[in-house]
C-alpha cells in the first residue's frame, strides 16, 4: 500500500499557518520559562561608611546577601558627582564594579569605593546578580562622605616602637653630654680607612669612592657621603688623589661640598680638585660600565663602596679585587651584603654603616645616639624571646589549655606588630 | 652660619613632615608636597650633571687624553638622544590630541627614542648584567676555599644549596622515605632548613639592625646632632 500525503497538507496556506502556530508555541514557551526564572532576592542592609585610617577619598560599601546559593555576583553603582552631572544631566548613577561569585559567596560582603570626592555626599546602590543572569532590585544606601583620619591607629604599634627608640636615643644623648661613660666597639672597616688611603698614597695611585646608585633622598647615600667626608680628609692629609664618580647630579653636588669641606678641615684647601668628582649617568649599568672600565684602566689602589647598591655590587667588587685594590664596602641592602663580604676586604654590615658617621666623628652626642639605638635592639630581643618561648609552648601543648592560651597570645602579638 | 642653619631647618622640617604624614593620614598631601620639591630640585640638578658630563668629555677630547674617542662617542650619543627625545621624532600620535606632536608617545619602537631604548640601550644593559654570572663564579671560587672553620661552614652550606637546586639533589635523596626520621635529609627539606631557618634568622637580625640604624640616623639628622651631611662652608 502506498502512503500519500493528504492534499491539504501540501497546501501553502496550511503550511504558513503551521509555521505561525509553531512560532507562537515557541514564544509562549520562552515567556513561560522567563517567568519561571525567579528574580534573586535583593541585597539587605546596604551601608556606606568612611574607610578608617586613610587620607579620605575611600568609602566602604557593605551588604548582606540573603541567599548566597542563588547569587552569581553583584553590581555596584554610585551616584554621579556634581561635576559628572554638570557634563551630563541624565547621568544619575554610574556603574562602578560588577563583582563575581566570590563577592556574594558569604552572607556579608564589602567593597572599597575609591576616588570618592571628600567634599560632597555620595550614595551607592547594589543589585544581586542571579544565577540565570537576572538582576535583583537595586537597594540604595544612605549618603556618606569620606574624611581624612587624624591618626592612623593601625600604625600605632610602629609609633610605639619609634617612640621607644627615639626616647632612648635622646636619653643617651643627654647622658653622653653629662659625661656618662661610653664604650663603642671597634669597627674594623672604619679603622682601615687610614690604612687604605695610606696604601694608595704610597703606591701613587688614586682612591676611588663610589657613593651608591641612589639619590640624596636615600638615607644610605647620606650615610655614604658622611664616610666620604672622613676619607676625603684623610686623602687631603696624605695628599692622595680622590675620585668620586656619581650616579646622580645632586649627589655630585653634595659630594663636592663634603670633599671641599674635608680639604678645608685638613688645612689644605688648595689641593681640592672639583674635577675629580663627576656625574656619569643615572643609568645603572651605564654607571657600572664606566666604573669597571675606569678601574681597569686607572687601577686605583683603594676602593670604597658606601651607599645603596643592587646588582652592580659584585661587578664592582670583583673588578676591584682583580686589580688588587684594598676594598671597603658599606651598605644596608641585605641582598648585596654577601657579595661585598665575599669580594671586599672589609664590609660595614647594615647598622654599622649607619653608625659610621657617629663613630668617625667621635663626638659624644653622636656616640650617645648609638647607645640609644642599642636599647631598641634590646627591646627587639625581648619581644623575639617572648614570642619564641610562647610559640614553642603553643606547638608542644597544641591541644592543651596552656597551648591554646599561648597560641592566642602569639596571635595577638603578631597582629599587634603587623605580622 | 646661615649656610648651615637654613639647610638644617629645611632638613628638620621636611623630615618631621614625612614622619607626621606617615602616622597622620590627614597630612598625607604635605609629604607629597615635600617629595615634589625634591623632584623639582633633582630636575634642576640634572642640568648641572649634564653640564658636568659635557665639560669633562670635551676636556678629554680637546686634550687628546687616552680614550678620547670614547668621550666623543659619549657626546655624540648624548646629543643624539637629547635631540631625538626633545623633538619626539617619530612619536606615536596621542589618541586624544592627534594633531599635537608633543603629546605623542615615545614608548613604542616606532619613535626614535623608543627604538634607541629598545634596540641600543636595553641590549647594552643586558650585556653588562649578563657579566654578573662570571663574577658570581669567580667570587664563589674565592669565597669557598676551606681556609678555616667559618669558611668550611660556608662551603658546606653552599654545597648543600647548589646540590638541592639541581636534579642530582632529588636523585640522590629521593630514596629516603618522607615519613622516616631521616626525612630532613631529603633535598627539599635541606633547602627549606637552610633558607627558612638559618638564612631567614640571619637576614631578620640584619634587617632589625638596619631599621634601628635608619631610625637613629634620621633622628640625628632631623635634630641636628649629626651635621656632617650639611654644607660646612
Amino acid at each position: 500500500m502506498q502512503f500519500r500525503i493528504p492534499e491539504f497538507i501540501r497546501n501553502r496556506a496550511f503550511a504558513s499557518a503551521c509555521r505561525l502556530a509553531v512560532g507562537a508555541v515557541i514564544m509562549l514557551a520562552a515567556n513561560l520559562t522567563a517567568v519561571a526564572a525567579p528574580m534573586p532576592p535583593a541585597a539587605e542592609n546596604v551601608r556606606l561608611d568612611d574607610a578608617p585610617d586613610d587620607a579620605g577619598g575611600v568609602l566602604i560599601v557593605s551588604w548582606k546577601t540573603p541567599d548566597p546559593t542563588a547569587s552569581a555576583g553583584i553590581v555596584i553603582e554610585r551616584s554621579a558627582t556634581a561635576a559628572e552631572q554638570e557634563k551630563d544631566a541624565n547621568a544619575l548613577w554610574i556603574e562602578v564594579e560588577r563583582l563575581g561569585r566570590d563577592a556574594v559567596a558569604g552572607v556579608d560582603g564589602s567593597y572599597s569605593l575609591k576616588g570618592v570626592p571628600n567634599d560632597e555626599d555620595t550614595r551607592v546602590r547594589v543589585s544581586i546578580l542571579g544565577i540565570d543572569g537576572e538582576l535583583s532590585e537595586f537597594v540604595e544606601s544612605a549618603p556618606a562622605r569620606p574624611s581624612a583620619s587624624l591618626f592612623s591607629f593601625k600604625r600605632l604599634p610602629l609609633l610605639i616602637v619609634v617612640a621607644v627608640v627615639s626616647l632612648s636615643v635622646l636619653v643617651w644623648v643627654a647622658l653622653a653630654r653629662s659625661g656618662a661613660p661610653l664604650k663603642i666597639r671597634r669597627i674594623a672597616a672604619l679603622d682601615a680607612v687610614d690604612e687604605a688611603v695610606g696604601r694608595a698614597t704610597e703606591m701613587g695611585r688614586a682612591v676611588l669612592f663610589v657613593p651608591g646608585i641612589q639619590d640624596m633622598n636615600d638615607i644610605q647615600t647620606i650615610a655614604g657621603l658622611t664616610v666620604l667626608g672622613r676619607v676625603a680628609q684623610t686623602a687631603a692629609e696624605y695628599d692622595a688623589r680622590l675620585e668620586v664618580p656619581t650616579c646622580r647630579s645632586i649627589v655630585m653636588t653634595a659630594a663636592r661640598e663634603q670633599v671641599q669641606a674635608a680639604h678645608h678641615a685638613a688645612g689644605r684647601p688648595e689641593t681640592y680638585a672639583e674635577g675629580n668628582i663627576n656625574y656619569i649617568t643615572d643609568e645603572q649599568f651605564g654607571y657600572v660600565a664606566y666604573l669597571s672600565g675606569h678601574m681597569m684602566r686607572e687601577k686605583p689602589a683603594a676602593c670604597f663602596y658606601m651607599g645603596a647598591f643592587y646588582a652592580e655590587s659584585l661587578v664592582l667588587a670583583e673588578n676591584g679585587n682583580s686589580i688588587g685594590a684594598i676594598q671597603i664596602a658599606g651598605t644596608a641592602e641585605p641582598s648585596q651584603l654577601p657579595f661585598f663580604v665575599a669580594a671586599c676586604d672589609y664590609t660595614l654590615i647594615g647598622e654599622e654603616f649607619f653608625a659610621a658617621s657617629a663613630y668617625l666623628s667621635g663626638e659624644r652626642d653622636q656616640l650617645g645616639s648609638i647607645k640609644g639605638q642599642d636599647v631598641g635592639k634590646a627591646f627587639a630581643i625581648v619581644v623575639i624571646l617572648i614570642g619564641t618561648i610562647l610559640a614553642t609552648i603553643a606547638a608542644v601543648d597544641a591541644d592543651g589549655s596552656v597551648g591554646v592560651w599561648t597560641e592566642s597570645v602569639v596571635a595577638s602579638l603578631r597582629s599587634f606588630f603587623g605580622g | 652660619m646661615l649656610q648651615r642653619t637654613i639647610p638644617l631647618l629645611i632638613l628638620s622640617a621636611s623630615g618631621l613632615v614625612l614622619i607626621l604624614s606617615y602616622f597622620s593620614p590627614i597630612t598625607e598631601t604635605w609629604s607629597e608636597q615635600v617629595v615634589s620639591w625634591f623632584n623639582i630640585l633633582a630636575g634642576v640638578a640634572f642640568v648641572l650633571g649634564a653640564g658636568n658630563l659635557l665639560a669633562v668629555n670635551l676636556e678629554k677630547i680637546s686634550s687628546k687624553r687616552p680614550g678620547w674617542a670614547y668621550a666623543a662617542i659619549t657626546l655624540v650619543s648624548f646629543g643624539a638622544m637629547l635631540v631625538v627625545g626633545l623633538s619626539k621624532w617619530g612619536s606615536v600620535p596621542d589618541a586624544k590630541y592627534p594633531n599635537v606632536h608633543l603629546a605623542g608617545s615615545q614608548d613604542s619602537t616606532q619613535a626614535g627614542y623608543g627604538w634607541a631604548y629598545e634596540y641600543v640601550l636595553s641590549p647594552l644593559t643586558a650585556t653588562m648584567f649578563a657579566l654578573l654570572a662570571f663574577y658570581v663564579a669567580s667570587a664563589a671560587f674565592r669565597a669557598f676555599r676551606a681556609k678555616n672553620l667559618e669558611a668550611i661552614l660556608l662551603l658546606g652550606t653552599a654545597f648543600i644549596i647548589l646540590l638541592v637546586q639541581i636534579a642530582a639533589g632529588a636523585f640522590l635523596t629521593n630514596w629516603i622515605p618522607e615519613d622516616s626520621f631521616f626525612a630532613f635529609l631529603r633535598a627539599e627539606s635541606l633547602k627549606a632548613i637552610v633558607t627558612e631557618v638559618f638564612q631567614t634568622a640571619g637576614m631578620r637580625a640584619i634587617l632589625i639592625g638596619i631599621a634601628l640604624g635608619t631610625a637613629a640616623t634620621s633622628l640625628r639628622l632631623i635634630l641636628g646632632i649629626d651635621r656632617s651631611a650639611l654644607s660646612k662652608g
